[in-house]
């Protein structure tokens, strides 16, 4: 079984060599160009849904649908890092997520609100809403991170879970407003300092006053019937997007380095790690409160463009959501994260309701049954269209159904995702063949 | 010796342990004192004793092993041998005992502390990295990367000496592929490697740590007779360049050929230490055998 | 003596501080507790105050209610800690098996008390839209004990058919894939199961119960009748589990599978017979404990199994993964402490609670509370 070793040690060729080259050189162009051709792929989807509605509204729908991609991918990377990297199983997102819009609220809030807030500068609240959701990564790291990985699942979700009913509490909120001053807004929610790019285009807020930027721009869109709130809009998704690559950066340059190496050996096999000396508590601590802090960033730009939060946006399901997503592109890989973004936005999360709102307009159903017995009646009855109709009006329970089904039928048939079992470099340096016939040079130079 | 002793002795705890006790008075005294009298005692463990749920795994070990030597790691299946390397590994916490490396207390370690002072483990089963590349994990292992540290990693303007270090390191891991002839597999996910290879990878990847003493687990364990002959050849090799070897071995021939000191367990304890020839000739190790392969 | 005494003490004290802190933590609670019960109070600062008042009556009825839920989350737990033993991984969607039994069950029911006088299709969707009120049903214990019945084993019924077809369909091809895969498919299951109960059943939440002389006098102490039933029931099936596992030669085939996977493998065990009993017990029980949730609130919904999960979760871990009686034992406590809690923090903190007990106990005790007590 082992004469293999000896055999076949054939030098590297020298088209082997080029080939290998022209890989290395040429995976980010084709990373970027699978990212774009998806991401237009699902524009000319949605495109065909609304078109008949006029360019004002395909470009606004293509806008929601992009800052759901982008929030999307931003959560996703975040989780790539936890769990594609390290192997840190945590379903704790939304949790972590809410400490970080909700540090933010309070202390940017308005102290004169409802619930009062500190009303401190909006950066600095950026930044501490990143680092309370660190703090909170780390008190859940410091004794969870020895479980095992289903226990580890289940602290995560009760800790989300526990952070929610937290800032749910109308008694803590009272309790807060007496004795600190600030609140949380209960279940009523509260009030966020709106984010938005109009500042890029009007002068002190007034839309007469414009920018030069705003004036090149509106030229270009005024014509086509684009309304100026939905440019500004687009604006506020572009500086997500500028975010998206933020994460994605980070993270491969975290995963071409020592660092990311010795997390991708945690993942594989903790005890081999430590036995060639690497302290992995230390790394699974770091990298845990690394991914909650941009957890918390994630939740500060999506939730802050609202302008309001309440602990309803922070049900499970949303990080079932980011899960689906980054399964669908193969967790480990940050290609992946994002184009299971869009493909999880795009088919399964935007997808449906915008295509069961086409198929209700298009069939104009007559039929209009109130429960599901009502609807199989009228099929029965020679009304095949009342199905379809009840369908429709339902979809948003259809859609939860397809999610789970996608669910199931990738952790069965492709548990490595869409784009299969990709290996990005774990070193700062190529590895590849090429490198050992170039050494030698190397060292001469050295 | 008859058959029916064996057997009883087998089946009889408490013989057994009767047998195993006097070795220590008799033999163990002298050993010890030759084994501390000179400085270059790398690895030293004193009454190392560790119990699961009832059953004692190791009782009561005491052994050294020399600068530059290869040391055998003796004993029937169910010894206590792979127990007493994790134990010195710090994979597991004795209930009581000392280890002491270089003259320091190491006992209750973590592992990555006691690898970064030089003891580096190997595992009886292998453990690669199955979806790391052959080179990704060679370059894992040598210590103080200064890339493992998450701000070096990230931030441009220091990044520059982090690839530096890499650039050598993925040199140092060339050469030592080379050395054990799997450089032809360096960009193969480890997952996809033989056996054999495996058991090649991992003694490469050790060795990238630089360690001063390798504690390895049956390395020619299920390994085929060429192969087996090219590790030890390594391990010998390596000696040459003043590494000390602790090994764990099933196969008592290997041991006998190849190591200057045998240590022997025997449910546990210490049955009996010395050269290979002293030991060949120890009616109690012989038994011990024996009786194993009558069950 | 009291030298060693006191040694033992601060060793106890250097190992396990967490551990002892959370006990001196519990005893201040019972003293507290019990000052309360006494009505003893005395003042530590302007707004808090050592014990209080508490009437025997307030503190009778939490314990109650506490036992009530908690034995319907020991109902469920055991099949969740029999699949998580015996497949090996955490079922994040045993709390819609729940749902599933509940939605099935009171469909039965309630045809069977009131078909022929309100029309079929708002009892086969347990009041999903329209005007037919519970009032117009009439469902109780008291009215249709027949229909109640009928409820019960229906709810097991439809609930073990389900577990066995998700089994065939999902687990089963990938019986070979680690804890982490079943249990995100699991999750995949929970999404697709509950949003087709949603689909099916509608999205409101209901009342379903006719309350009308339901709550009587028992020996002084006024009864809820529903409570009682539940209790009795839970309390024979719990002990037809325990003769099932004791007694058959299924029943010792899945405690060795739960004990010992690989070595019940060996020893000849057919794997897949014993993998479809745990359905069909876990599944069952599971079903039976979703009919119970809304016989006790009155109440049905789409989500209920799914708020429940957490709770069965905590009280399997309590009661140590693999255990059955561990799990019914979690589930009174879990259940007491959701409710007994309320003498100390604002309702809307007891759930959250519930869940700190539980990572507590994952973090100090993950083999649960009772290990080396019980066996099986």
């Amino acid at each position: 079984m082992t004469d293999d070793v000896d055999a076949d040690k054939t030098a590297p060729s020298v088209t082997e060599a080029v080939r290998a080259a022209t890989a290395d050189i040429s995976q980010p162009v084709r990373d970027v160009g699978l990212i774009v051709g998806v991401l237009f792929g699902v524009y000319a989807l949605f495109a065909v849904f609304v078109f008949n509605q006029g360019l004002n509204s395909v470009v606004s729908t293509l806008r929601v649908v992009t800052f759901f991609i982008a929030v999307y991918a931003m959560l996703a990377l975040a989780l790539n890092l936890q769990w594609g990297y390290t192997g840190l199983f945590n379903i704790g997102v939304a949790g972590f997520m809410a400490v970080g819009v909700y540090t933010m609220g309070i202390l940017a809030g308005d102290p004169a609100g409802s619930p009062p807030g500190l009303g401190l500068p909006l950066p600095f609240a950026i930044v501490a809403g990143m680092a309370a959701a660190a703090f909170v990564g780390l008190l859940t790291a410091l004794p969870a991170l020895r479980l095992r990985a289903d226990y580890l699942a289940i602290v995560t979700l009760g800790i989300s879970e526990i952070i929610r009913l937290t800032l749910n509490s109308g008694a803590l909120n009272s309790w807060l407003i007496e004795t600190v001053g600030i609140g949380t807004g209960a279940g009523s929610g509260m009030g966020l300092p709106s984010f938005s790019a109009r500042g890029l285009f009007y002068v002190d807020g007034s839309t007469a006053n414009q920018t030069a930027l705003a004036e090149v721009v509106f030229a270009v869109t005024g014509p086509l019937g684009i309304r100026e709130s939905v440019v500004i809009a687009w604006a506020y998704v572009f500086v997500l997007i500028v975010f998206v690559v933020g994460f994605y950066v980070l993270l491969a340059r975290i995963g071409n380095s020592p660092f990311g190496r010795v997390l991708k050996s945690i993942r594989e096999d903790e005890l081999v790690a430590s036995s060639l000396g690497k302290h992995t508590q230390l790394f699974k601590i770091k990298v845990f409160m690394l991914g909650c802090a941009l957890m918390g960033l994630a939740g500060i730009l999506w939730q802050g463009s609202q302008g309001f939060v309440s602990p309803n946006s922070f049900m499970p399901i949303v990080t079932f959501y980011v899960f689906v997503a980054l399964i669908i592109g193969g967790s480990g890989s940050n290609t992946g994260s994002v184009v299971g973004a869009i493909v999880f936005v795009g088919l399964l999360f935007e997808g449906p309701r915008r295509a069961g709102g086409a198929l209700s307009d298009a069939l104009a159903f007559t039929a209009n049954p109130n429960t599901s017995w009502e609807a199989l009646t009228l099929v029965v009855s020679g009304e095949p269209l009342a199905l379809f109709a009840y369908a429709t009006d339902n979809i948003s329970a259809l859609q939860f159904v397809l999610l789970g089904v996608v669910l199931i039928v990738l952790m069965q048939k492709r548990p490595e995702g869409l784009l299969g079992h990709r290996n990005e470099t774990a070193a700062a340096v190529p590895l590849t063949e090429q490198t050992r016939s170039i050494r030698g040079g190397e060292s001469d130079e050295q | 010796m008859s058959s029916d002793d064996v057997t009883a002795d087998a089946l009889a705890t408490d013989a057994t342990g009767d047998l195993s006790a006097p070795p220590e008075s008799q033999d163990s005294p002298v050993e010890r004192a030759a084994a501390t009298t000179p400085p270059a005692v790398p690895l030293r463990v004193t009454n190392l004793k560790k119990t699961f749920g009832g059953i004692t795994a190791v009782d009561d070990m005491s052994f050294s092993v020399e600068s530059g030597s290869i040391t055998g790691l003796i004993g029937p299946n169910g010894a206590g041998k792979s127990t007493t390397f994790n134990l010195i590994s710090g994979a597991l916490t004795p209930d009581s005992g000392t280890v002491y490396f270089n003259g320091q207390d190491i006992t209750g370690l973590r592992p990555d502390q006691i690898a970064t002072r030089g003891m580096v483990r190997t595992f009886q089963i292998a453990r690669e990295l199955p979806e790391m590349t052959v080179l990704e994990n060679l370059m894992l292992a040598p210590k103080n990367q200064i890339g493992e540290t998450l701000w070096r990693s990230v931030l441009p303007g220091v990044r520059g000496s982090v690839i530096e270090q890499e650039t050598e390191l993925r040199e140092q891991a060339w050469e030592t592929l080379e050395f054990f002839e799997i450089d032809h597999l360096a960009t193969n996910e480890a997952g996809t490697l033989s056996g054999g290879q495996q058991k090649l990878l991992e003694m490469a990847r050790a060795l990238m740590t630089d360690p001063e003493l390798v504690l390895l687990d049956e390395p020619m364990a299920g390994v085929n007779p060429s192969l087996e002959r090219k590790i030890l050849d390594r391990i010998h090799r390596l000696q040459e360049d003043g590494l000390t070897f602790l090994l764990v071995e099933h196969d008592m021939d290997v041991i006998m050929q190849h190591c200057e000191h045998v240590i022997v367990m025997h449910q546990g304890r210490l049955l009996a230490e010395g050269e290979p020839d002293t030991i060949r000739s120890n009616e109690r190790v012989i038994e011990a055998y024996l009786g194993e392969d009558l069950e | 003596m009291g030298l060693t005494n006191s040694i033992e003490l601060r060793e106890l004290w250097e190992t396990r501080r967490s551990v002892v802190l959370l006990g001196l933590f519990a005893l201040v609670l019972c003293v507290d507790l019990l000052a309360r019960l006494a009505g003893v109070e005395v003042g530590l600062t302007d707004s808090y105050s050592f014990g209080g008042a508490l009437s025997l009556t307030r503190f009778g009825g939490l314990l109650w209610n506490g036992i009530v839920i908690g034995l319907i989350i020991g109902l469920a737990g055991i099949g969740l800690s029999m699949t998580y033993s015996i497949l090996s991984f955490a079922n994040f969607s045993h709390g819609d098996l729940l749902t599933t039994g509940a939605f099935g069950g009171w469909a039965a029911t309630y045809i069977v008390a009131a078909v022929g006088t309100i029309e079929l299709g708002s009892l086969l969707v347990v009041r999903a839209a329209g005007s037919v009120s519970p009032a117009d049903i009439g469902a109780n214990i008291v009215q249709t004990p027949f229909a109640i019945l009928v409820g019960i084993v229906v709810a097991a019924a439809v609930t073990i058919a389900v577990a066995l077809v998700i089994d065939r369909l999902v687990y089963k091809p990938m019986r070979d894939r680690g804890g982490i895969a079943l249990l995100i498919a699991s999750i995949g299951v929970a999404l697709a199961l509950r949003y087709i109960i949603q689909f099916i059943f509608g999205s409101r939440n209901r009342g379903v119960t006719d309350t009308t002389g339901v709550r009587v006098e028992l020996v002084g102490i006024s009864v809820n009748l529903h409570q009682l039933t539940l209790v009795v029931a839970a309390i024979v099936l719990m002990i037809a589990m325990h003769l099932m596992l004791q007694r058959t030669k299924l029943g010792k085939a899945m405690r060795a599978m739960a004990d010992n996977k690989d070595l019940a493998l060996v020893t000849g065990i057919p794997t897949e017979r014993v993998v479809r009993a745990t359905w069909v017990i876990g599944g069952g029980l599971a079903g039976v404990a979703g009919y119970f949730v809304v016989l006790d609130r009155g109440v049905i919904g789409f989500n209920l199994g799914w708020f429940l999960l957490l709770l069965i979760f905590a009280a399997v871990i309590l009661g140590g993964i693999g255990s059955i009686y561990g799990a019914i034992a979690g589930g009174l406590v879990i259940g007491i402490t959701y409710n007994v809690v309320l003498i100390w923090i604002p309702s809307d903190f007891n759930e959250a609670a519930a869940f700190a007990l539980m990572i507590l106990v994952l973090l100090y005790r993950p083999d649960g509370i009772f290990k080396g007590v019980t066996t099986a």
